[in-house]
């Protein structure tokens, strides 16, 4: 009994996370539809604000950040109300995992296979964008240090929405001033290298508020998914 | 604390401290008005347009003021699960989210003049839009769920995470120094204006928190009938109900 709980415990946490990431992966899951509504949303701006280059380059970190919280919100509503709606969410709960732990996979989960591909392509973007060269690389560094707080924070929301029927709407009002923290610090840091500051106080800044966003997020997710499964 | 929870009591002391509450109200709106409009001195910068900050001012603490006041209100309905809690969230909520829009709204009007522009994405200004969107989210997940109970403990959840704005807001204009003027009232080391403007801002501050507490009373009350009507109405039902399974 010991020994088996003993295996239980990371082997059921790592198949949860891996059947996530499958799952989102897979067709209808949401990450590609995350991915592929980053770069169109993104490329929209160009066509907007007209091609010049230096206005581009001007408002290229705030835009592309901007998005990646849009796409972040647009591939949640799905995150626990899949396995909330055919009631495997239960049985994970009931698993020696507890919710704390379902909720922490799931978020690894959505943070490995969606939040963090958006800050791999975001140089691809900031090429179409004519995003300077110097700071490609406070780009990826402020999203891969931001994006964990987009999957946490994005985790309650969609919690607290699992049990409301087309929440989705209602997930954008909950979520995007939470995130707003999140977005100062993260584009702070593109436009410190942009205009040739440092950037390493945003970036600290932004690391504080992903540390904040794990302790809050975690605890108010599961707090939500508990409510729902009464 | 659960001495209150019994909405009959609590309806009893609603009805004890409103009078004196109501009477208030007006007696520091009229002095507060009065100090703020005619007998209060120009400032030596702005004019006649500092007149602004005794309504702005007191409404944006306010606005922070009743966020706490749902906060702890939340937190006690999660915690003790306090009957009466849940109903005083969902009281002060929209009370919470008309002082802030007023604070947004008369700050915008005196930053015109003043500023040359409406809006600034200045940190306070910024902390304090995030502030009435999360009052606009609790709302939004009250309405959103049939089960009441449920609604009401999901949006309590949302108001304590938001609780992270409130250091947010307050240390705004310390940490990014921008157009908004830095506090000169609630400061460690005293207030820096003038005792000829703080005698009008307090009284006016005074006046707002009475009014709250006229107004959330009132709604407490009116969410206490609401519940009461909605179990009797369920009660009427299986009453009919009974009866033509009797006459059936």
């Amino acid at each position: 009994m010991s020994s088996m709980q003993t295996v239980s415990h990371g082997s059921v946490f790592f198949s949860l996370v891996n059947r996530d990431i499958k799952l989102a992966w897979s067709q209808g899951g949401g990450s590609l539809l995350a991915i592929g509504f980053f770069f169109i949303a993104v490329s929209l701006f160009p066509f907007g604000i007209g091609p010049e280059p230096q206005v581009l380059a001007r408002i290229a970190p705030g835009v592309i950040w901007v998005v990646a919280l849009l796409s972040s919100v647009v591939s949640l509503d799905r995150l626990y109300q899949a396995d909330y709606e055919d009631g495997s969410l239960d049985d994970l709960a009931l698993s020696p995992l507890g919710m704390l732990g379902v909720a922490t996979a799931k978020v690894l989960a959505h943070w490995f296979s969606t939040t963090l591909p958006l800050a791999l392509a975001a140089p691809a973007l900031g090429i179409l964008l004519n995003l300077p060269d110097n700071a490609y690389g406070p780009l990826v560094a402020s999203l891969l240090i931001g994006t964990p707080a987009l999957s946490l924070i994005g985790s309650v929301g969609a919690a607290l929405t699992v049990a409301v029927r087309r929440g989705g709407v209602l997930m954008f009002l909950l979520i995007l001033p939470l995130y707003v923290p999140t977005l100062i610090f993260g584009v702070g840091a593109v436009d410190a290298a942009v205009t040739m500051t440092d950037p390493l106080p945003h970036l600290a800044l932004l690391g504080a508020t992903t540390l904040i966003a794990f302790v809050v997020g975690l605890f108010a997710s599961v707090a939500a998914l508990n409510l729902a499964m009464e | 604390m659960h001495r209150f929870a019994n909405p009959a009591q609590f309806n009893r002391l609603a009805d004890v401290v409103l009078p004196w509450a109501i009477g208030l109200t007006v007696l520091l709106s009229v002095a507060g008005l009065y100090y703020a409009l005619f007998s209060s001195p120009p400032d030596y910068q702005q004019g006649e347009s500092v007149r602004v900050m005794y309504v702005h001012v007191p409404a944006a603490w306010m606005g922070m003021f009743v966020y706490m006041v749902m906060a702890a209100a939340s937190f006690t309905a999660l915690v003790w699960r306090h009957p009466l809690a849940l109903l005083a969230g969902k009281a002060a909520a929209p009370i919470g989210a008309i002082f802030t829009a007023l604070a947004l709204i008369t700050g915008m009007l005196w930053g015109k003049p003043m500023w040359g522009t409406y809006w600034v994405w200045d940190g306070r200004l910024t902390s304090v839009l995030v502030q009435f969107f999360l009052y606009l989210g609790y709302m939004a997940l009250w309405q959103a769920m049939e089960d009441e109970e449920k609604a009401g403990r999901a949006a309590s959840i949302l108001a304590l995470v938001g609780v992270v704005n409130i250091p947010i807001i307050k240390f705004s204009v310390d940490w990014w120094s921008t157009l908004h003027q830095p506090a000169s009232v609630m400061r460690l080391d005293g207030p820096t204006i003038d005792g000829a403007m703080l005698v009008p801002l307090f009284l006016m501050a005074a006046a707002y928190q009475a009014y709250f507490v006229v107004v959330f009373l009132w709604r407490m009350k009116l969410e206490i009938n609401n519940r009461k009507l909605s179990v009797m109405r369920q009660a009427s039902l299986q009453n009919t109900e009974t009866q033509m399974e009797v006459a059936g």
